[in-house]
C-alpha cells in the first residue's frame, strides 16, 4: 500500500507556516551556494525530478540546456499561472508555504546563473499574491535575496508579477510575452526559451511545485527523492481531489499511487454514489472511468492507458453527472480562452461549442459525433501550443467511452439527467 | 454618462492624481529590466484609480512607457481582469467551469443573477456590486467557489451567495474564507495586483478546510516522507 509523504504540505497546519519562522532557515539554499552550480544541476538530474506543471519534462535536463559563458543575462521565470480546470495545488502551496518556492528560486537561479527571477502568478488570487510578496520581502530583509547572498558573491533579484486573467499565459512562451508587456500569445518553437526566452535571453520556465521541490532534494539528497515514486516518475507530488468525493483536498504522495488508494484516504466517493468518470490531470487530459482505478498515477502508466498525468488534478464525477454537459462546459472554456492566434484552435473550439450545445439540448444527430471528432482531429497537432490539443482530449475520450450517452440525448430529445442531484446540496 | 464605454475620450488625470500615480508607476517600472514589462502592473494601477481601465488610464500607461495608446489598448483588451466599464465596489465572481458548475455553481449563478438583477460583467445601479461568470479559479477542492474582489469564498450555496451579496450591499462586514479579516474594495485589490503592499499578508489562515485533508490523514496514520539519510 502506498502511503502519503507530506514534504511541501508538511507545515501547512502551522498558523505561521507562511513566515520564515514557520518555514526554516534556508539551509538548503545555504548548502547549494557552497556547491558548484553544475553540481546543483547534476543533483536535480540525479533525483529524477520531472516538471510538475503537466508536461513532465526532466527539470535538471531543462536547466542543463541553458548555454553557459554566453555573456547574456539568464532568467528564471516561475510559472504560477495555475489555471487548468481541476488544478488547485500551486495556489494553496503558495498561500501556506511561499518560502519553499522562494528558497527553490534561489537554488535554481544559482544553478542556471541567473541574477534576476520572476514569479508570474495569476491575478485572480489576491491573498496568494500578498503572501508571496511578504515572503519575498522577508527574504530580502534577512539577506536571503539581494546582493551577496550568504556571503557567496551571488546576487539575485526576485519580482512577483501578477497576471490579468488569461489561461493561455500558463503556456510558457505566452507567459513570457505577457511578462514582456504584450498580449499573451504563444511563440513558435524553436527557439526554445532556454536559448531565446525572456528578452530573447536564455530562460528557464518552471512550475511552482517543481521549483519548490528543489530545496528538499538539495537538503536530503537525490537518492532520498528518488527513493519515492516509480522507476521513471520519481519523487512525491501533490494530488488534488475534487468533485464527488467525501473529503476533497490536497494529498501529497509518491508518484505511482492509484486513485483507489487516494479515494480510500479521502473517504471514498460521496455516500450512496459511485464513480462514473474522472480526469487524471486536469481537463486537458483524456477522461478515465472506474476501469482505471488501479492505474498507477505516474507519467508512463497513465500515458499507456491513453491519458496523461498532467497536474494530478483528479476531478471526480459520480453517476449523477452528464458527460455531455461536462464536455460542453470544458469546450466553452477552451473557446473562451483560445488566444486566437492559430486558426484551427480559434475556429475549431468555436464550432465544437456550437455543435456540443446542440447535442446537449438533444437537437443533434449521430452525424454530429463524426463532426466533433473531425473538428477535434483538425485541431490536434495543428496549433502552436497545447491549448488546442487540450481542447480535443475531452471530446475524443468522451465520444469513445460514452457514445451511448451522446446518442441518448437525441433519442429522447434532451438531456436524460436531472442536474440537481449532482450538486453538493442535491439529494439523489 | 461617464459609465458608458468610451464615453470620456481624451480625458487626463487632475495634476495631484497624476503626480501620485506617477510616483507609484516609477517605483513599479524600476523593478523590471525593461520598462514595458511593467505594463500589466500599470494597468492594474490605473484600474485601482478608476475601478476600470479608463481612457485616461490607457493614456497614462502609454505615456509612462513610451508606447502608443493603441499598443496599450491592444494589451488591455486581451486580459479579462481589465474592465472596460466601472465595476462594482465589490466584484463578485461565480465559478461556472465544469466542476464547480456540476457541484452547484450553475444554480448559484442563476439564483444570484436573478436576485441581484444584473448579468455577466454588469454592475448594479448603486455601483456596489458587479457580477462575473468565472472560469476555474484553482480552488476546485472547495467547490462551488465564489470570489469577491479576488478573495476566496469557498463552499458556497445559493443561499450563502445571496446572503453574501446582501451583506455587501448593506455595508456589513464580510470575511473571505481564506484571506484577510476585512474584505478590501475592488480598487484596493487592484492596487495590490499592481504590486503595492496593503500589509494584510499576515491575516487569515495558512491553509484551511480541504487544503489540510491530506495532511490530517497522514498525521492520523503516522505517515511521513522517508527520513533524510
Amino acid at each position: 500500500m502506498t502511503t502519503l509523504t507530506p514534504v511541501l504540505t508538511a507545515n501547512w497546519d502551522r498558523p505561521d507556516s507562511f513566515t520564515l519562522d514557520g518555514y526554516g532557515d534556508y539551509a538548503a539554499a545555504r548548502k547549494a551556494l557552497t556547491m558548484d552550480p553544475d553540481a546543483v544541476i547534476q543533483a536535480v538530474k540525479d533525483s529524477g525530478l520531472r516538471g510538475r506543471g503537466g508536461a513532465g519534462f526532466p527539470t535538471g535536463m531543462k536547466w542543463g540546456f541553458i548555454p553557459q559563458g554566453d555573456g547574456k543575462p539568464h532568467y528564471l521565470v516561475v510559472n504560477a499561472d495555475e489555471s487548468e480546470p481541476g488544478t488547485c495545488k500551486d495556489i494553496p502551496l503558495m498561500m501556506a508555504n511561499p518560502h519553499s518556492l522562494v528558497e527553490g528560486v534561489i537554488i535554481t537561479s544559482y544553478a542556471i546563473r541567473a541574477s534576476h527571477a520572476f514569479i508570474y502568478v495569476r491575478g485572480e488570487v489576491l491573498h496568494v499574491i500578498r503572501r508571496l510578496r511578504a515572503a519575498v520581502a522577508e527574504a530580502y530583509e534577512r539577506g536571503l535575496l539581494g546582493k551577496n547572498i550568504f556571503g557567496s558573491g551571488f546576487d539575485l533579484e526576485l519580482v512577483v508579477h501578477s497576471g490579468a486573467g488569461a489561461y493561455i499565459c500558463g503556456e510558457e512562451t505566452a507567459l513570457l510575452d505577457s511578462l514582456e508587456g504584450y498580449r499573451g500569445q504563444p511563440r513558435l518553437k524553436p527557439p526554445f526559451p532556454a536559448v531565446a526566452g525572456l528578452y530573447a535571453s536564455p530562460t528557464v520556465v518552471n512550475n511552482v511545485e517543481s521549483v519548490a521541490s528543489v530545496p528538499s532534494i538539495i537538503a536530503n539528497g537525490a537518492e532520498w527523492f528518488a527513493s519515492m515514486g516509480t522507476e521513471k516518475s520519481k519523487g512525491f507530488g501533490i494530488f488534488s481531489l475534487s468533485g464527488h468525493v467525501t473529503r476533497p483536498g490536497q494529498y501529497e504522495a509518491p508518484l505511482g499511487i492509484t486513485l483507489r488508494e487516494l479515494l480510500d484516504m479521502a473517504g471514498g466517493i460521496r455516500a450512496g454514489h459511485r464513480l462514473k468518470f474522472w480526469t487524471p490531470g486536469g481537463s486537458s487530459t483524456p477522461i478515465f472511468t472506474d476501469e482505471h482505478l488501479d492505474v498507477p498515477l505516474d507519467f508512463e502508466s497513465v500515458g499507456a492507458k491513453g491519458s496523461m498525468l498532467g497536474t494530478r488534478a483528479l476531478q471526480i464525477f459520480d453517476e449523477t453527472t452528464c458527460v455531455v454537459r461536462a464536455v460542453l462546459r470544458w469546450t466553452e472554456f477552451y473557446a473562451h480562452e483560445s488566444c486566437g492566434k492559430c486558426t484551427p484552435c480559434r475556429e475549431g473550439t468555436y464550432w465544437l461549442k456550437q455543435v456540443l450545445k446542440r447535442l446537449e439540448k438533444g437537437q443533434g444527430s449521430e452525424e454530429d459525433l463524426t463532426t466533433i471528432t473531425d473538428i477535434a482531429d483538425n485541431i490536434l497537432g495543428r496549433s502552436f501550443c497545447a491549448l488546442g490539443d487540450g481542447a480535443t482530449s475531452p471530446i475524443h475520450s468522451s465520444v469513445k467511452l460514452f457514445r451511448d450517452e451522446y446518442l441518448k440525448h437525441f433519442e429522447i430529445g434532451g438531456c436524460p439527467f436531472d442536474h440537481a442531484p449532482s450538486t453538493v446540496w442535491g439529494t439523489a | 454618462m461617464s459609465h458608458e464605454e468610451g464615453a470620456v475620450v481624451g480625458a487626463t488625470y487632475p495634476p495631484e492624481v497624476r503626480e501620485r500615480l506617477e510616483r507609484d508607476a516609477k517605483e513599479i517600472i524600476g523593478r523590471y529590466p525593461k520598462p514595458r514589462s511593467a505594463l500589466l502592473p500599470l494597468l492594474h494601477l490605473v484600474q485601482s484609480e478608476d475601478g476600470y481601465v479608463s481612457d485616461a488610464g490607457h493614456e497614462f500607461c502609454a505615456e509612462m512607457l513610451g508606447l502608443s495608446k493603441a499598443e496599450v489598448v491592444g494589451v488591455s483588451t486581451f486580459y479579462t481582469m481589465y474592465k472596460r466599464r466601472p465595476m462594482g465596489e465589490y466584484h463578485v465572481g461565480v465559478c461556472i467551469n465544469t466542476l464547480c458548475a456540476v457541484m452547484g455553481g450553475d444554480q448559484i449563478w442563476d439564483e444570484l443573477s436573478e436576485h441581484v438583477g444584473v448579468g455577466h460583467d454588469e454592475t448594479t445601479p448603486d455601483g456596489k456590486v458587479s457580477l462575473e461568470r468565472l472560469e476555474c479559479n484553482a480552488a476546485c477542492d472547495f467547490a462551488p467557489v465564489m470570489m469577491v474582489n479576488w478573495e476566496f469564498f469557498d463552499n458556497q450555496t445559493p443561499d450563502s451567495a445571496k446572503q453574501l451579496v446582501d451583506d455587501l450591499r448593506d455595508g456589513k462586514d464580510v470575511t473571505p474564507t481564506r484571506g484577510p479579516k476585512r474584505l478590501c474594495t475592488f480598487k484596493e485589490a487592484s492596487r495590490v495586483l499592481a504590486g503595492l503592499s496593503d500589509g494584510l499578508a499576515g491575516e487569515g489562515p495558512s491553509a484551511a478546510g480541504a487544503s489540510l485533508e491530506g495532511l490530517k490523514v497522514a498525521k492520523a496514520n503516522g505517515w511521513k516522507a522517508p527520513e533524510a539519510p
